[in-house]
């Protein structure tokens, strides 16, 4: 178990120092989640209003409701992130070592997505830490117990970007992916807004929420963020990485993946 | 002899293009063999096939006893590989690079430094260990790669036209030192190139073209008296 444990360690800590020497993407990460919280939402405060919803035990500003969302949005950024960087990677041939090991390839890209949730859960605190300052703050056990949740939601979302990069083949494509996977993805689940105000205005959409991964996982966060387990969210989270993380397994499996034409 | 890696009938095809064609051959321990072809040949996506990254269409590969369809982790342990294009993070330092590449090798603490400073003296970057890859010059950095490869204790080394890009004297420099790590550590080199002058008589020789071996054994015998591109521009018809 040894080799498995010091290669895992060694992709996070290169990982956390590619971060630590970024000083601007951890800025960008944190500043985008910050304009929505503190800009977006007292907009939104006015004309929104929120009714009581577990896991609230009172009614709530639109501030404190969207924090988990942005906790969301700022592991589903990051998860891309990593998957551009992996696309990068690849085309500078850097993809090439990791893949040489003789490690077994799951294992290098699981030690991969646990580096990318890693530096996503320092993202989150971070924002955490910075919306408490501005009066926004969960219980204190939440901000423990949020914590394993965390690790599934951002694994569960770096495993979606694996997967979508090694279907990838060129960096250029990957706007694409930001306008076609992150956007709908965000927009189109719970992180801004209750389902139940969704349904108020399209059944439709209320439907595509409902099957957004990305709801749950923000349903998971939220609960979690309030001492509370949301089990359906969090079971459907753990489905949603198993499923992303075998299409990631496949796609950068050296005989059937399509990495086989692209490393 | 032994036979450090062994290739039979290999094919790959990229969709309806054919980029080998039951291509065999086999490199012995303690012999430099080069693989000498022009661009196209076949010789990146041979390569791609030696180190696992995509799987063979049909044919065979055999790293020091080990079948790399039967047995992937061990065939991989034994083989060392630079390729074409660099792979060294840039950010990082020499030390820092090899000590990343050791743990993806699963190794750690004074195991892994006592293989880095072997190999940083062995290729003579000892005083350069510090100094971040970006920094190095190409010659370098080749130097820090071929340093790299050898970490694990591989018994056959792949160098994928380790010299492209460098001057003449960093050519003959590394050209020389991979010939000599060849006998003091009995390992099997497969080194391709599209560059005759790296050739040396005694090396074994495989000229690769349009994806088929078109002879092979020792470079002076296929050469058969003639100048290395004059030959190769009578067997193809094309020059390198």
């Amino acid at each position: 178990m040894k080799p498995y444990l010091t290669a895992m360690s060694a992709i996070v800590l290169r990982e956390a120092y590619r971060f630590l020497q970024q000083r601007g993407r951890f800025i960008a990460a944190l500043v985008r989640p910050l304009v929505w919280l503190l800009v977006f939402a007292a907009g939104f405060r006015a004309a929104l209003g929120l009714s009581i919803i577990p896991p609230y035990q009172t009614y709530i500003t639109y501030e404190v409701y969207i924090v988990p969302g942005l906790c969301g949005m700022i592991q589903l950024f990051n998860g891309m992130q990593s998957s551009l960087s992996l696309v990068y990677d690849r085309e500078m041939g850097s993809m090439r070592l990791l893949l040489t090991s003789p490690l077994p390839r799951w294992w290098l890209l699981f030690s991969k997505l646990v580096a990318g949730t890693a530096i996503s859960i320092l993202q989150v605190y971070a924002f955490l830490l910075i919306a408490g300052l501005f009066g926004i703050t969960m219980p204190p056990l939440g901000y423990i117990l949020v914590l394993p949740v965390l690790m599934l939601t951002g694994i569960m979302l770096g495993a979606l970007g694996l997967a979508l990069s090694s279907f990838i083949k060129q960096l250029e494509n990957f706007a694409g992916v930001m306008n076609f996977v992150i956007f709908p993805m965000f927009f189109m689940s719970s992180a801004l807004y209750p389902l139940w105000k969704m349904a108020e205005s399209s059944e439709l959409l209320f439907q595509i929420c409902s099957v957004n991964p990305f709801t749950y996982a923000v349903e998971a966060i939220r609960f979690a963020l309030y001492g509370e387990a949301n089990l359906m969210a969090l079971g459907i989270v753990l489905a949603a990485l198993i499923v992303f993380g075998g299409l990631a397994v496949i796609g950068y499996d050296p005989a059937r993946g399509l990495i086989r034409r692209k490393v | 002899m032994t036979k450090g890696l062994i290739v039979s009938q290999l094919s790959h095809s990229y969709g309806a293009k054919k980029a080998l064609n039951a291509v065999s051959f086999s490199a012995e321990a303690g012999k430099f063999t080069a693989l000498l072809g022009p661009n196209g040949a076949g010789k990146s996506t041979l390569f791609g096939l030696l180190t696992r990254l995509f799987v063979a269409t049909e044919g065979e590969i055999e790293v020091a006893g080990h079948g790399l369809a039967d047995a992937p982790r061990k065939a991989l342990a034994e083989i060392g590989v630079v390729f074409q294009q660099t792979t060294l993070d840039q950010d990082l330092s020499v030390l820092q690079n090899l000590r990343y590449f050791a743990a993806l090798h699963g190794l750690s603490g004074s195991d892994a430094a006592t293989r880095i400073d072997q190999v940083l003296d062995q290729l003579d970057m000892s005083e350069r260990r510090h100094e971040r890859a970006r920094d190095l010059n190409g010659g370098h950095k080749r130097r820090t790669e071929i340093a790299r490869s050898l970490l694990h204790n591989p018994s056959v080394l792949l160098l994928d036209e380790a010299t492209v890009g460098l001057d003449a004297a960093a050519r003959r420099s590394i050209t020389r030192h991979v010939h000599d790590l060849t006998t003091e550590r009995y390992l099997t080199v497969l080194w391709a190139t599209h560059l005759v002058d790296e050739v040396y008589d005694d090396d074994d020789l495989i000229i690769l073209h349009r994806g088929e071996v078109l002879s092979k054994g020792r470079a002076l015998d296929v050469a058969n008296g003639m100048d290395l591109s004059d030959r190769f521009l009578m067997m193809t018809g094309s020059a390198l």
